[in-house]
């Protein structure tokens, strides 16, 4: 473990990634440029979250990573692990004892203290990217508050499909002037960012980050007619009963059997362990 | 009441733009007055592109005054305005038709989106009442409204033409810009664009400048006439005036130029 600085990144990087994060808690939902540093993990693997979490870890700090809602998947595994090796700090996967939750695609379902820092990894930070994709063009919109174009998305996701159709990546106002992309989290979760944890943004390859003190208001972008509807699977979880949590659907065998199970893992078992049982449960 | 208690519309005060040593236009001046459509001809080159840049704020132009009639101020030097109030102008009070229908049109976004997206940028809020705009914007220039959620790059050149003014004149402005706006179509499809054009300029009571090198456009389209050449202004007057009578050297090759069929 010694051979490594306190959580891999030198301390000018994390002093340089801990000013990005300030500047952007300062001016909540803007995205600040950061040198990001190559890390050692593909892009897309989450190394902009990463890059945070390091910056933000203390020895004292207890780490959780979720992927998916999941503690157990490939990439939830190896992140803790190499924060474990490189930082020797203190892993669970328990919501409540983590002091930094870094997750990709999902809020944890129990409600977040002011006590923990949330760190999303982020793929593409920009809202705007796919209706315009010069970046030049994009930051000036940004300034100008020049958010018509937004709606221009939602307006052709009616057309099309009679309803809101994007599920996830809602697109967010934060605070009544920046449009801020949620990362590709479910727009279930969306209401859940109005909350009393610091929320932290990190996009590795696009070398930005952006942030959320907390407790900012953080409205998702509706029409009056069609109005923001944080819809999930209308099934209970089959493992734990649970009616209030994201679900994923499973396929069990050949022949098409499903079930929908909790996709937040640790919400699931705390449920099961307190003696809840849904219809599937073994 | 005569002209001189008008306040015109658009000042353009000794407007100039080079780039670097070429001259783009030079000490261009003229006033338009509410409801008056004014032709800028000239031949490639001539600066004409240039200047109306300048007027709809596309370029900073390197000297000069473009003084517009704003609805809540007054008459204000759009060259001095910030960006935001320069921009919320263009998408309310102006409007800006292309040559290509592609450069003014989201091509990857339906037609009532286009149309739509001027509506929602000043802050529309309701999917019904933007949809109803965009279908009745769509009969006004004659697209069969069940093509509303077709993209334009399904369109024919002139049903993109005519979308694209759908799309500027949905917010109801004041003052058009066009530039070419038949450039690039066969002539069947040209008189019935003008038509269409003629119709909603008078109707709404438009103030339009047209920037074009068709002589017949301006001749259909524009109350007054200016001739440009080598980045100057060689000849102005009313549209038939100038046609039928030209005095300057250029104007009268040009005039003489117009193919007879």
């Amino acid at each position: 473990m010694t051979e490594y600085n306190f959580a891999y990144l030198d301390e000018q990087t994390k002093r340089m990634i801990r000013r990005a994060i300030l500047k952007g808690l300062a001016i909540p939902g803007y995205q600040v440029p950061f040198a990001s540093r190559e890390m050692p993990m593909p892009y897309g693997w989450g190394t902009g979250g990463v890059q945070i979490s390091a910056a933000t870890l203390t020895p004292e700090d207890t780490f959780k990573v979720i992927d998916q809602g999941a503690d157990d998947t490939t990439n939830a595994v190896s992140i803790r692990k190499f924060f474990e090796h490189t930082a020797n700090v203190a892993t669970t996967t328990k919501t409540a004892e983590a002091t930094v939750i870094q997750t990709r695609h999902r809020i944890p379902e129990d409600p977040l203290t002011d006590e923990q820092i949330l760190v999303y990894q982020v793929p593409i930070p920009e809202p705007l990217r796919f209706l315009e994709p010069r970046e030049t063009e994009t930051r000036k919109m940004h300034a100008l508050e020049d958010y018509g174009l937004m709606h221009v998305k939602l307006y052709e996701d009616i057309s099309r499909h009679g309803h809101i159709a994007t599920a996830y990546a809602y697109p967010v106002r934060i605070e009544e002037r920046y449009v801020m992309d949620p990362s590709p989290t479910p727009k279930f979760d969306n209401p859940k960012m109005e909350m009393a944890a610091i929320q932290l943004f990190g996009a590795g390859r696009e070398q930005r980050i952006y942030a959320l003190p907390p407790y900012t208001k953080v409205v998702s972008l509706d029409f009056e007619d069609h109005p923001f509807d944080p819809s999930k699977a209308p099934h209970p979880c089959a493992l734990c009963n649970a009616e209030d949590a994201y679900l994923d659907e499973v396929i069990t065998d050949d022949e098409g059997a499903r079930m929908f199970v909790c996709s937040d893992t640790d919400y699931c078992e705390a449920r099961r362990e307190a003696g809840h049982v849904g219809k599937d449960a073994i | 009441m005569t002209q001189d208690e008008v306040t015109p519309l658009l000042s353009v005060r000794n407007v100039q733009k080079s780039y670097g040593a070429i001259v783009g236009c030079t000490k261009v001046g003229f006033d338009l007055y509410p409801g008056e459509v004014m032709g800028i001809v000239g031949e490639s080159g001539s600066g004409k592109t240039t200047l109306l840049n300048c007027l709809s704020g596309h370029l900073t132009p390197d000297q000069g005054q473009v003084i517009f009639d704003t609805r809540a101020d007054g008459p204000r030097d759009t060259v001095a305005m910030s960006e935001p109030e320069r921009r919320m102008l263009a998408r309310t009070d102006w409007a800006f038709v292309h040559q290509h229908a592609r450069d003014g049109l989201r091509m990857n976004v339906s037609a009532g989106g286009n149309v739509g997206e001027r509506l929602m940028a000043v802050g529309a809020r309701h999917y019904g009442d933007i949809r109803d705009k965009a279908t009745d914007w769509l009969e006004r220039v004659e697209i069969d409204t069940a093509r509303i959620d077709d993209r334009p790059s399904t369109f024919s050149g002139g049903m993109q033409q005519r979308l694209q003014i759908a799309r500027n004149l949905v917010t109801g402005p004041r003052l058009v810009f066009m530039d070419e706006p038949t450039g690039g179509l066969d002539v069947s499809v040209q008189a019935r664009l003008l038509d269409l054009l003629r119709g909603l300029v008078r109707d709404m009571g438009l103030s339009a400048v047209i920037v074009t090198h068709d002589l017949a456009v301006v001749r259909l389209l524009a109350d007054r006439l200016m001739v440009m050449k080598d980045g100057n202004v060689v000849e102005t007057g009313l549209t038939d005036q100038v046609l039928d009578d030209p005095q300057a050297a250029y104007t009268q090759l040009l005039v003489s130029s117009v193919l007879q069929v």
